[in-house]
Order: structure tokens, then sequence, then C-alpha cells
């Protein structure tokens, strides 16, 4: 079948090219390239460019996703920090405020009780003049009235009964004073 | 000794007959005309040339017309082959610069690979670059780009001078190497890319035609059956080898465009 199309003639030299074939070939050629040149060639190449784009752009997002994450814990673990500083605060301060009301209840209370007490002293101090002042003048009008009784003698003259009276009062107090210190 | 082919068809054999063989020779490769308009004549490997054309065009069409971010499998392989121009050959060759290359170089590789196969495809089953026109268009178009750059780069006389100079040369050096680097540069380079493509497949083409007319020249019921079988095996392991040096022979043109494009962008010499 080959040879059929197999030319007759005498072969010409292989290395001259032959003019129609030369043309052909750069027709064919040409084509191929304005084709793929022109329009296949730069679609792939767009193509190719927007899925590193596609694949880049994905690999961004997920980095940007990453770095909100990271940043929002950091946030996070800032506020609770300050939220735990916060709360130290607080107590630190709430016992700083208890001690110190504690120490001014203690105090009130001890002024209180100082202040009772130096009525109570005062009040105890006055009763007590009072009740010597009565008791002076009922002992002596008592033991009066009984020596009187007793020596059957008036003892009305004023003068006298106060120098008794004193007298008397003086060694009581002077036997009062002997037992104590006896004590 | 008339034509081979004729022979081939005629069934010339060895025995009993003693027919010589037909070796094949550079018959093989001329074609009679399958129409012819004038003077023109449209011959197969013509005809291999557009069918060549128009299954790069089509699968590149097929695959990269409507790409989508997620690839289905032609544009897949589309994209393979684009990106192994793109990044093994223009970028690793060229660098940065080479973007803008990327479509000449794989036109080259593409268009150069499929005229390359058509030597082992059932009823084509010839190499169009063996038909020297055809690598010389290329490397036409190649020579042309490397020329245009080089002085567009460079300015016109420094164009010549990155063409042809080479700077700290002894003085009564520099006639002789100004001129063998202009012959390599201007005149050399172009012709060995497009005889390198051209011999490769023509002697490619010219080893699975001579164990093809061998096997049938031997087949015969004696002993010579044997290396009638022998041929056969070896028609069909050039042809698996054939497959290897298609390949390589487009990566080859392909790299061989893209360095003098690069040397052409140099700055230095």
């Amino acid at each position: 079948m080959l040879s059929t199309f197999l030319a007759e003639e005498a072969p010409q030299n292989p290395l001259l090219p032959s003019t129609p074939e030369l043309i052909i070939g750069l027709i064919a050629f040409f084509i191929v390239f304005g084709v793929l040149g022109k329009k296949l060639l730069p679609n792939i190449q767009k193509t190719l460019e927007e899925r590193r784009d596609a694949i880049e752009g994905g690999l961004e997002r997920a980095a940007e996703a990453q770095a909100e994450a990271t940043r929002t814990l950091e946030e996070y673990k800032a506020q609770l920090a300050e939220a735990r500083h916060e709360a130290a605060r607080i107590t630190e301060h709430a016992r700083e405020q208890g001690s110190m009301i504690i120490a001014e209840a203690r105090e009130e209370a001890q002024r209180q009780a100082a202040v009772t007490v130096a009525h109570a002293q005062a009040e105890i101090e006055r009763t007590r003049g009072q009740v010597t002042t009565a008791l002076r003048h009922d002992i002596g009008r008592i033991s009066l009235d009984l020596a009187g009784k007793v020596v059957g003698e008036s003892l009305e003259d004023s003068a006298r009964q106060s120098r008794t009276i004193d007298r008397f009062l003086d060694e009581l107090e002077a036997k009062a004073a002997e037992s104590a210190g006896a004590k | 000794m008339s034509n081979p082919s004729t022979m081939l068809a005629s069934g010339c054999h060895i025995t009993p007959s003693g027919c010589g063989f037909p070796a094949p020779g550079l018959n093989s490769f001329n074609f009679k005309p399958i129409f012819s308009i004038g003077s023109f004549d449209f011959t197969k490997p013509m005809l291999l040339a557009l069918i060549c054309m128009l299954l790069v065009v089509g699968f590149f069409w097929a695959a990269f017309r409507k790409p989508k971010l997620v690839p289905g499998k032609l544009q897949l392989v589309g994209e393979i082959g684009y990106n192994f121009i793109a990044r093994s050959i223009a970028r690793e060759v060229i660098g940065k610069k080479g973007d803008k290359f990327v479509p000449f170089l794989t036109s080259i590789f593409f268009f150069v690979w499929l005229m390359n196969i058509m030597s082992i495809i059932p009823l084509a089953q010839f190499p169009v670059a063996s038909r020297f026109a055809y690598p010389v268009a290329l490397a036409l178009l190649v020579w042309i780009t490397y020329m245009y750059l080089t002085f567009k780069t460079h300015g016109f006389v420094g164009g010549w001078k990155h063409l042809t100079y080479m700077q700290g040369l002894p003085k009564p050096l520099v006639p002789l190497i100004v001129f063998l680097e202009f012959l390599q540069n201007v005149i050399t380079r172009p012709f060995t890319l497009a005889v390198r493509l051209w011999a490769n497949m023509f002697a490619g083409h010219m080893l699975i035609v001579m164990f093809s007319v061998a096997t049938w020249y031997l087949l015969t019921p004696s002993f010579y059956a044997v290396f009638s079988g022998a041929s056969f095996a070896l028609s069909i392991g050039m042809t698996a080898f054939e497959v290897l040096i298609q390949f390589l022979q487009a990566y080859i043109f392909t790299l061989l465009a893209s360095l003098y494009i690069s040397g052409a962008l140099e700055e230095g010499h």
C-alpha cells in the first residue's frame, strides 16, 4: 500500500528542503502557535494562577483564623488575669476593712467600757460620800442618843456634842485603819 | 536495479528466485502526490503535518478551552504537558523572563513530538520531520527569534558583539574567534538544530523500513526464515526504541530553542 504513494522518479538531495513543504510546515506551526498562544495557554495560565491564589488564599485565611483565635485567647487570658487580680484586690480590701472595723469596734467598746467604768466609779464615789456623810451623821446621832440614854445626861450642848462626835469618829476611823493595816 | 518498493510489493524473496535484496533508500522518503494543483503536489507528509496540527490544536482545545480550578482528566494531562515545558524548560533554562516564550516552546514541542510519533502510527508510519523542510521551517523560526531577541536586547552593534565577540581575548586571536563565533552562532546553530531532528527521524525510519523489508525478503520456507524472525523482532524493537527517540528529539529541539533564547537575553557573553 505504501508503495503506491512512493515516487518513481530519481531521489533528490534529502538536505534540500522543498519549498511547498516548508510553507505547509510554517502554516501548520503558525496555526498551532496562534491558537495555543493567543487563547488556550493564556486560559490555562490564568486558571493555574487562580488555583494557586485559591490555595494560598485558603492558607492565608487559615492563618488569619489561627491568629484571630490566638488573639482571642490572649484577650481572654488577660481578662481572666485581670478578674483574678480584681478579686484578690477586693478580698484584700474587704479583709483590711474587716480588720479595721473589728479594731474600731474593739476600741469603741473599750472606750465605752472605760466611760461606763468611770461613770460607775464616779457614781460609787458620790454615793459613798453621801452614805459616809449620812452615816457619819446618823452614827453620831445614834451614838449620842445611845450615850445619852446610857449616861442619862443630855448632851444638848451643841458644841460639846460636836466635839464628842468628832472624837468618836476619829477613833472609829483609827480603828478602821488599824484593822485595815492588820489585814 | 528497479524500485525496491515495487519489488517488495511484487513479492521478491531470497529463494527460490534469488532476487537481490531490495534495500530501502531515499525512495522511501519520496511520495507520489495525493493530488496536484498545477505544479503544486500535495503529498503524504504534508497531509500528516496538517493532521498533526489538527491533533495538537484539538487536544489543547479540548483540554484548555474551558479550564476549571479542579481539573478534569483531559485538562490534567494538558496541564502536565504545559507544566513540563513551563517549568522544566522555560523556567529552568531562561528563568523568569522565559514565561513569555512558553507558548512558543509548547507549540514547538508538541508539534514536533506529534510529527515524530506519526512514525509508528499504523497507516501513517512516517516521521514528518524526516522530510528536511519541516525541521528547517521550525529551526528558521527559532533562528529568527534568536536574532530578533539578540538585537532587541543589545542593540545593533551590541548584538553583533554579543554574537561574535568574547571578552579578554589576546589581540591576534580576535579575527579568528570572531569568524568562528559568527559561524557557530549565526550559521551552524540553526543548521544543526534542523539536521539533528531530521537525521534522527530519517535514520529511525530507515532502520524500521530496512528490518521490515528484510523480514519480508527473508520469509521463505527455508533456513532464512530464522533471519526473517530476527529481522521482525528487530523491527519491533526499533519501533519501541523510536518511541523514546521521538520524545527525546522533540525535547532536545525545544531545549536548544530555549537555550538560544536564553543566550540572546543574557547580559554578558
